[in-house]
């Protein structure tokens, strides 16, 4: 059954994915990544990282794909039907692309030690795991990503609001 | 009395020197004052001369020792490395001869100079032309070794082509002075490889070092096909003489370098410059005696020449042409002399030839000099009446050629006949005795149409002054004399001979019957010429009109020249037509090329560096890619595979 | 090949290794070939989220003993924390798109070329 799952969103989102890269039409590119992180979350329910399923879908599908679309919508020019295209030199990205895919897949599949089941897991959720190592071992770090939000914040408004022209 | 001999042999440097300090103080210091010019010129000659003549009594008193050991005087000049050069005189039999030879044309050539360029604005140019041809033309005689005797050998080629060309400002003598130069440099070629290729086997130069090493036995092996290395060596050697005598087919020089002034026709031309192939030859003969190959082809060659010039000679109108065709003819005579064998008998008609050839061209002078420049000899006639002096010189110097005895070419020339078919030649005996007969009647018709008949109108001869006549009459008596050097007991025989080591040297005794045939040949082809153009008993005009091709051949040289012409424009020309396309195309198309390849790789490597980041990011992916390669095929673990572990630097 | 195997097939970290591989690479191309800034914005959070995957698979893989009660989870708060720092990212990237896009009236990358200089 797991397996079954774990096909279907697998498949789902490597095609979202593609979408995302070839549409031509870029609302649709990003409602197929918002498609995308969605299966990526169900891959972390698959993997027990129920904690991390939700904040994808909270911040990566309900946020960031959210702020995407507004993105779009407030710099489209011309037919949105064409708004996304490629660039004159996609044969050689679709190449290292390609090159670079071969090269992790040859890194992955000869490694022997990474040919391993999972083993059982006590299903248990794992908030209170992750909030004991947030807290005690990764306290600086936490911090420090609550002051980066902030910042982050402050400088999207500085840097959206423009330069006002001086009198 | 070995003492006085020593004593005057270390002074031997002396006779080129002279001329040489001469010709210095001309070009430096008197060049303003035209007398001073000539007089430094002339007594430094004749003090060299006097020198000379004190070294031929030194040498016969000597006897038999000079023959045997020559006195060599060396001073090392180069030695760096391995190529050790020396300078030095050498006196033997031979070298004393040439001595004496040179010095007493050069001097009475520059005594007549004084009367036949008076007037000249070239004056001190002149003299100070001649005490450089003089200087080198005794230094290259008194040489000890190949590369003296070769810098001389070239001193002497520019002398040449500086006196060919004196009156510059004529086009014709120009381009004669350069033909002499071109042509007897493609001789030099030849004898430049000839003297490298000795140098790299036997590890000298110097004569009587190469002698000792011909004559021992050595490895001769082939080195083209059943061609040895000596009759290479050999034929390259003889190139240079192939220049610069005047041997066929690089004979074409010296008819044109009549352009030059008489006196300088009489001196280079004639007696002693030409002579330096031949006196090369007998130099280095050694060489060509251990080479039969090599010594038939210089008699083949010699003969030809000889009889090829003759024949040349007979359809010639221009006074000075008949002349230099003669030369070419009897120097012939002197390369197929020593192609035989007959050292001595190539000597004494060098000795000889130098005497009656220089006077008659000095004659020639006279002539043309009397008569305002004219030079054919159908505008002249019936000039010994009134030129007397000349006209008899000129008449010794005719019998002399013609090889009538008591005068000097019955001597030699017979010799040389003789010993042509004694030693089994007999087609170049019959060659030499056709060309007897020749010589005979040029020589006569020259002098019969010029000299003889009825004066023309146009002309007022009047005889030359002393200054010309008294050299005319000096030579003169040496054309009669020269030849009785072979009759006393130490003849020239005696003194110039080659014998390979362990032989005694044997007097050879006149052929009367074979000196008999060629006195007859003689006398033939001057009473032939006598009937034609004294006579008028045969007529010439329809000697003509019955071979008119062969006229038609001889009078235009077997248009050898047209055929060097059409040479150098088609085959020359073709083929450095070749070379520019292959300049222009390959050459150039390399150069062009490797531009075009920076060009290109620029044009290409362009595009890596656009501006664009997503450009930037591509390449650094596909360098990772790049790396990755590297780590896993590199470290050859294509069967492992365990690449992880390179990139992270394990190991 | 068994048919019947494919039942039993279960997943190993192999596979969402590879799965993580292939969302990487995918994002990798869309930042190489796309011409829309926004577009090329999109591909790198595909990247991200492939990376984030390898985190979660290694821990749940290959930590999966439990110490003292608690799993260590380490893997989920660096995903965590790549997930907050991806977000502030876009936020200011996104601005900067439109402050670009507000001087140039256009989101071509081709157009921002002045590196090239």
């Amino acid at each position: 059954m797991g397996t079954v799952v774990f096909f279907i969103f697998a498949i789902l989102a490597i095609a979202a994915a593609w979408g995302v890269v070839t549409s031509k039409n870029i609302m649709h590119s990003a409602l197929y990544l918002a498609l995308s992180f969605s299966g990526v979350a169900v891959l972390y329910v698959l993997m027990n990282a129920d904690y991390l399923a939700g904040v994808q879908l909270l911040v990566y599908t309900g946020g960031i794909a959210i702020m995407v679309v507004f993105a779009v919508m407030l710099t489209l020019r011309g037919d949105v039907r064409e708004s996304n295209p490629e660039n004159r030199v996609w044969g050689w990205g679709a190449l290292i692309s390609t090159l670079m895919f071969i090269v992790l897949a040859v890194v992955i599949l000869t490694n022997a030690d990474w040919r391993i089941l999972p083993t059982a897991w006590d299903n248990v959720g794992s908030a209170a795991d992750i909030s004991l190592l947030l807290l005690t071992k990764f306290m600086v770090p936490f911090e420090a990503a609550a002051v980066l939000l902030t910042v982050a914040l402050v400088g999207a408004v500085i840097l959206a609001k423009g330069v006002k022209v001086s009198k | 009395m070995f003492k006085e001999m020593h004593d005057l042999f270390q002074w031997a440097w002396l006779i080129p020197a002279l001329p040489f300090l001469s010709f210095l103080l001309i070009a430096f210091v008197t060049k303003r004052s035209k007398g001073l010019s000539s007089t430094i010129s002339i007594l430094s000659i004749l003090t060299s001369l006097g020198i000379a003549i004190g070294i031929v009594y030194t040498v016969i008193q000597a006897g038999a020792e000079v023959v045997e050991h020559p006195a060599i005087v060396n001073v090392n000049w180069l030695n760096i490395l391995g190529l050790k050069i020396d300078f030095g005189t050498i006196i033997d039999p031979l070298s004393a001869m040439m001595l004496f030879v040179v010095t007493l044309v050069a001097s009475m050539v520059q005594i007549y100079s004084l009367g036949y360029m008076h007037g000249d604005k070239g004056w001190s140019r002149y003299y100070a032309y001649q005490s450089l041809f003089a200087s080198s033309m005794l230094g290259m005689v008194l040489a000890t070794n190949l590369l003296q005797l070769f810098i001389f050998w070239e001193l002497v080629g520019l002398c040449s082509y500086l006196l060919i060309g004196f009156w510059y400002f004529k086009v014709s003598a120009r381009e004669a002075a350069k033909k002499a130069f071109m042509t007897t440099r493609v001789g030099d070629f030849g004898l430049l490889l000839g003297m490298i290729f000795l140098y790299t086997k036997f590890g000298t130069l110097d004569f009587a070092a190469l002698s000792t090493a011909l004559s021992t036995n050595f490895q001769n092996i082939a080195v083209v096909g059943t061609v040895s290395y000596v009759t290479l060596m050999a034929f390259l050697v003889f190139m240079g003489p192939l220049g610069k005598s005047g041997q066929f087919p690089l004979h074409v020089w010296l008819p044109d370098a009549m352009e030059g002034p008489t006196p300088v026709s009489a001196l280079i031309h004639a007696a002693t410059m030409v002579v330096a192939g031949v006196y090369l030859v007998a130099r280095m003969y050694f060489l060509f005696d251990a080479s039969p190959a090599a010594l038939q082809f210089i008699a083949e060659i010699g003969a030809f020449t000889a009889i090829f010039a003759a024949s040349i000679a007979i359809a010639q109108n221009d006074i000075k042409r008949i002349l230099a065709y003669s030369t070419l003819s009897q120097l012939g005579y002197m390369m197929f002399a020593l192609g035989v064998g007959s050292f001595t008998g190539s000597m004494f008609h060098l000795m000889t030839h130098a005497f009656f050839k220089a006077l008659m061209f000095l004659g020639a002078g006279s002539v043309i000099h009397a008569l305002h420049e004219k030079q054919n000899i159908w505008d002249m006639g019936g000039l010994l009446k009134k030129m007397p002096i000349t006209g008899w010189t000129f008449f010794i110097g005719v019998l002399a050629i013609s090889g009538i005895p008591p005068f000097a070419g019955f001597f030699s020339k017979d010799e040389i006949l003789a010993n042509a078919l004694h030693s089994g030649h007999p087609i170049i005996y019959a060659v030499g005795l056709f060309t007897a007969f020749l010589t005979a009647f040029y020589m006569s018709r020259l002098f019969f149409v010029a000299f003889m008949g009825p004066e023309k109108e146009e002309n007022h001869p009047h005889e030359s002054p002393w200054s010309m006549t008294i050299p005319l009459m000096i030579l003169a008596f040496f054309s009669v004399v020269g030849g009785w050097a072979s009759l006393p007991a130490h003849n020239f025989a005696y003194f110039v001979h080659y014998l390979p080591s362990g032989q005694e040297f044997e007097r050879e005794a006149i052929d009367w019957g074979l000196a008999a045939i060629s006195v007859l040949a003689g006398v033939l082809g001057m009473g032939l010429a006598y009937l034609i153009y004294l006579k008028k008993a045969i007529s010439s005009e329809k000697i003509v009109a019955t071979f008119p091709m062969i006229h038609k051949v001889l009078k235009n040289k077997y248009y050898v020249d047209e055929f060097y012409l059409w040479i150098i424009d088609n085959v020359m020309g073709g083929f450095s037509k070749v070379l520019y396309w292959f300049d222009i195309t390959i050459i150039d198309g390399i150069i062009n090329g490797i531009a075009l390849i920076t060009r290109g790789s620029g044009k290409t490597f362009r595009r890596t560096s656009t501006g664009q980041v997503q450009t930037y990011a591509m390449v650094f992916f596909f360098a990772i890619v790049v790396i990755f390669m590297v780590f896993a095929f590199g470290e050859g673990q294509l069967t492992a595979l365990n690449p992880l572990a390179t990139l992270g630097g394990v190991k | 090949m068994n048919l019947s195997n494919l039942a039993n097939l279960s997943v190993g970290l192999s596979t969402y290794l590879l799965v993580a591989a292939m969302l990487f690479c995918l994002g990798l191309y869309g930042i190489f070939a796309k011409r829309n800034m926004i577009a090329i914005l999109m591909s790198m959070e595909l990247m991200l989220n492939a990376v984030n995957i390898n985190f979660v698979a290694f821990n749940r893989f290959l930590w999966n003993q439990k110490v003292d009660v608690h799993y260590i989870l380490t893997g989920h708060v660096a995903a965590l924390f790549v997930i907050i720092v991806a977000a502030a990212e876009v936020a200011v990237g996104l601005a900067l798109v439109i402050a670009v896009y507000r001087n140039h009236k256009t989101t071509n990358v081709d157009e921002l070329n002045w590196l090239k200089w």
